[in-house]
């Protein structure tokens, strides 16, 4: 498990406050985040691999400052986004994923390798010459998993990667997040994803309001949406 | 090579990419300057045969070569009546069997033999060129065609919902907007990824 820390992290675009003073350690297996759309869950997750970098305060995956840092911490973390028609580069589906590979200083043949073998246990094997776009949602969504897994990252950011899915493919994917021996950090709007979750935060303009076990959080949670 | 890569394994898919691109320019230079009827009907019989080794889907094969024939509708009757038939099917001849050549290399080899054969073709001028970043920049291309096109649907979809007929203004902004959405949605994948510089 990466060790991921937050020190008094603030952001603002403009005079709009997002995050305010932001401090956290995050150690768990599975963390979900939730919150109100707005409430600033987005911004803090893009700060784990360096998408965004904090107006203040500083964020660090291993002791490494992700600002100074970033390549290295991009290869222990993973990031999952909403719309996968945005995170395939590559026209077909074996592609995308040995995309992920290049630049590794790997032969062809490993290449090869491993990118049968992430398409292989994401059930995409029938599809690894068709082209990415013709995928439906839910196969989007996995092929996008299985481009970040070939990498072997230790953690995997995942941005609600559920919410443009079917019942089904969101089931599908919140089993995999579920289960994945990676450490997992999940910013998600259905709540049963982080049921059994290690830890649950809660996000509400830009602060940290709940924090800790699920049932507690999710409870906090609820209390504010009636409030 | 977007979606019209048909997957095989025949000699036509398997020949190295290098090879394929060298052959293809050389038989449409060939083609194209070649005053002979014989040499561009023994080139048609040829690249039938190919069609064949190749086994690809007739529709698809057809779907390639068809747009061709609609500019040799206009093309071949103004060329027939100016310079002659004979000049105008052989024209007409040549673009065929051009046109189902390049096809037939688009259809078997997938954009990573490319991007992999561009690199290789750059490697002597490697140290003006960074050979990866132009193979990225094609990948990235031939990406966002689907991209921008299901945009463009939708951006359609919308207006006919709507009910509101609206100019080409109407359309062309919201397009731009969104392909400028999805830009930075990529970029932001990229970096993701570990194309970060």
């Amino acid at each position: 498990m990466s060790s991921i820390r937050f020190e008094q992290v603030s952001q603002s675009f403009g005079n709009r406050t997002v995050l305010r003073d932001i401090t956290l350690h995050l150690t768990e297996h599975r963390i979900g985040i939730i919150g109100a759309n707005g409430s600033g869950k987005s911004t803090l997750v893009r700060m784990i691999n360096g998408l965004m970098t904090p107006t203040s305060g500083t964020v660090s995956v291993d002791g490494q400052n992700v600002a100074r840092h970033a390549r290295e911490v991009r290869r222990k973390v993973g990031f999952i986004f909403t719309n996968p028609d945005n995170q395939i580069v590559m026209p077909t589906v074996q592609e995308d994923v040995a995309f992920t590979l290049r630049r590794r200083g790997l032969s062809p043949a490993e290449i090869a390798r491993r990118t049968a073998a992430a398409l292989d246990q994401f059930g995409l094997s029938e599809h690894a010459e068709h082209p990415a776009h013709r995928l439906s949602g839910g196969q989007k969504q996995l092929l996008a998993l299985a481009a970040v897994l070939v990498a072997e990252p230790a953690t995997i950011v995942a941005d609600e990667p559920t919410t443009l899915l079917d019942a089904r493919n969101a089931r599908r994917i919140s089993d995999l997040m579920q289960t994945l021996p990676q450490q997992v950090i999940v910013v998600t709007h259905h709540l049963n994803l982080v049921e059994d979750f290690d830890r649950v935060i809660v996000i509400d303009e830009g602060s940290v309001v709940a924090d800790g076990a699920p049932q507690q959080s999710l409870a906090a949670y609820r209390a504010l949406l009636l409030a | 090579m977007i979606g019209l890569y048909s997957p095989g394994n025949s000699a036509v898919h398997r020949a190295p990419t290098l090879l394929k691109l060298f052959l293809l320019s050389l038989c449409v230079v060939l083609i194209g300057t070649s005053p002979d009827p014989w040499v561009i009907g023994g080139a048609a019989v040829v690249v039938l045969l190919l069609f064949v080794v190749a086994r690809v889907p007739v529709q698809a094969a057809a779907a390639q070569v068809a747009p061709i024939l609609l500019i040799l509708l206009v093309a071949v009757p103004i060329q027939g009546l100016l310079s002659g038939w004979l000049i105008a099917a052989l024209m007409a001849g040549r673009l065929l069997v051009a046109v189902a050549l390049a096809a037939l290399f688009t259809m078997t080899t997938t954009v990573t033999a490319v991007l992999e054969a561009f690199q290789t073709l750059l490697r002597p001028f490697r140290r003006f060129i960074d050979a990866d970043r132009v193979g990225l920049l094609v990948a990235l291309t031939i990406r966002c065609i689907p991209l921008v096109a299901d945009i463009v649907r939708e951006v359609l979809e919308a207006r006919t919902a709507r009910g509101t007929q609206g100019s080409l203004l109407s359309i062309a902004v919201p397009v731009v907007v969104r392909s400028l959405y999805a830009a930075d949605a990529l970029g932001e994948a990229l970096i993701a990824r570990g194309l970060d510089d």
